[in-house]
């Protein structure tokens, strides 16, 4: 089996993790910039947090033979502050031609309030004015739906931006239509609790088409599982998927998304 | 594949989620003092089970959803409950 993890915030895992997930065929590791569970004090823990996204962490994974790409943002739960969201913004940049960094994310919405969605806005506008690719964290739970169409509209608001150069992660069984018919990419996030499952997910493949879609761990700091992608291919096995619909899944469509910007290959 | 396959898979592990849901709900009926909006959420979220189609997902996580459209006008914390206190969305 191979596969790409397209979502793992690495820097919150043990290192033990990257070797489980090459010795499960994981061949290319990508890590959005996100929420580090406490909010940071200013901007300069951002500068830090980005330097270890483009410098260090490629170094960890190198270590087992695993490239590994990144995303940039102030993430939607540190947001609501408006001016730190400006200075952090003003940051990104310069960190725009690291080798390893792919485009702007994950940007989103959290509890979808005004001053989420002016920050998710400015990004928007970011990614258009450097020409990025853009992954989008969808809100949790009672508030995913009610975020989705926010931030599908946001999008369609902004005529600079591709819908194929867009991803919007964690969508579940009442968003993935509406983000797939819209001409977005969407994102099947597999958590032991919330999100989805390995059995749920496949359902979504099998009932909506696996054209514009890729599923990833989004594995943190929190329940997690970084070999969700490949245990959930085993499950697709079960059910009776051969190994090349598998592979279309797992690891031809992230590299078809992802390859959209020329620094994303694997070998 | 077949409705016998997909019950070969899946009948074991669906038997014992829904024995642990009528536990839960044993659980909360045996404690004490009041119950929050989730408990109604969580009893009208179970009704969409009854569907007669196979959008009962999608039924369960739009009765749980905040059907407002405007954004708010500031996060009345950084977390998610699971419900919403008001009324879900009714898919169609
Ligand atoms: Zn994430």
């Amino acid at each position: 089996m191979r596969y790409i993890e397209p979502h793992g915030h690495m820097v919150s895992r043990v290192t033990d993790d990257y070797e489980a997930m090459v010795l499960a065929g994981c061949r290319a590791v990508c890590e959005p910039a996100f929420w580090a569970g406490y909010d940071r004090s200013g901007p300069e823990g951002f500068y830090d947090y980005f330097c270890q996204l483009t410098d260090y962490e490629p170094k960890r994974a190198a270590k087992f033979g695993l490239p590994h790409f990144t995303w940039l943002c102030i993430n939607p739960k540190e947001s609501e502050d408006m001016v730190l969201a400006k200075e952090v913004m003003a940051l990104i940049p310069q960190f725009l031609e690291r080798p390893n960094v792919l485009g702007i994310g994950e940007i989103g919405l959290n509890k979808n309030t005004r001053n989420e969605l002016k920050v998710l806005e400015q990004h928007i506008d970011l990614a258009a004015r450097h020409d990025q690719l853009i992954l989008v964290h969808t809100p949790h739970l009672e508030d995913k739906y009610k975020g989705t169409r926010l931030i599908l509209d946001a999008m369609k608001a902004d005529t600079r931006i591709e819908p194929a150069r867009v991803i919007i992660d964690h969508v579940e069984e009442h968003t993935i239509q509406m983000v797939l018919d819209e001409g977005f990419w969407a994102g099947i996030t597999l958590y032991p609790e919330s999100k989805t499952t390995p059995p749920r997910a496949i359902d979504m493949f099998e009932v909506y088409g696996g054209q514009r879609v890729w599923l990833n761990s989004a594995c943190d700091w929190g329940r997690s599982d970084p070999l969700a992608v490949p245990k959930t291919a085993v499950e697709m096995r079960r059910r009776g998927h051969s190994d090349e619909t598998i592979d279309q899944l797992v690891f031809q469509n992230p590299i078809r998304f992802l390859s959209q910007n020329p620094r994303f290959t694997v070998h | 594949m077949t409705r016998q396959q997909l019950l070969d898979l899946y009948f074991m592990d669906a038997r014992s989620k829904l024995i642990d849901i009528a536990a839960f709900l044993d659980r909360v009926d045996r404690g004490e003092g009041d119950a929050d909006f989730r408990l109604d959420a969580f009893r009208k979220a179970l009704a969409e089970l009854n569907r007669g189609e196979p959008v009962r997902a999608k039924g369960v996580l739009m009765s749980l959803s905040d059907p407002t459209t405007e954004p708010i006008a500031k996060a009345p914390g950084k977390g998610a409950v699971g419900a919403w206190p008001g009324t879900g969305i009714r898919c169609e």
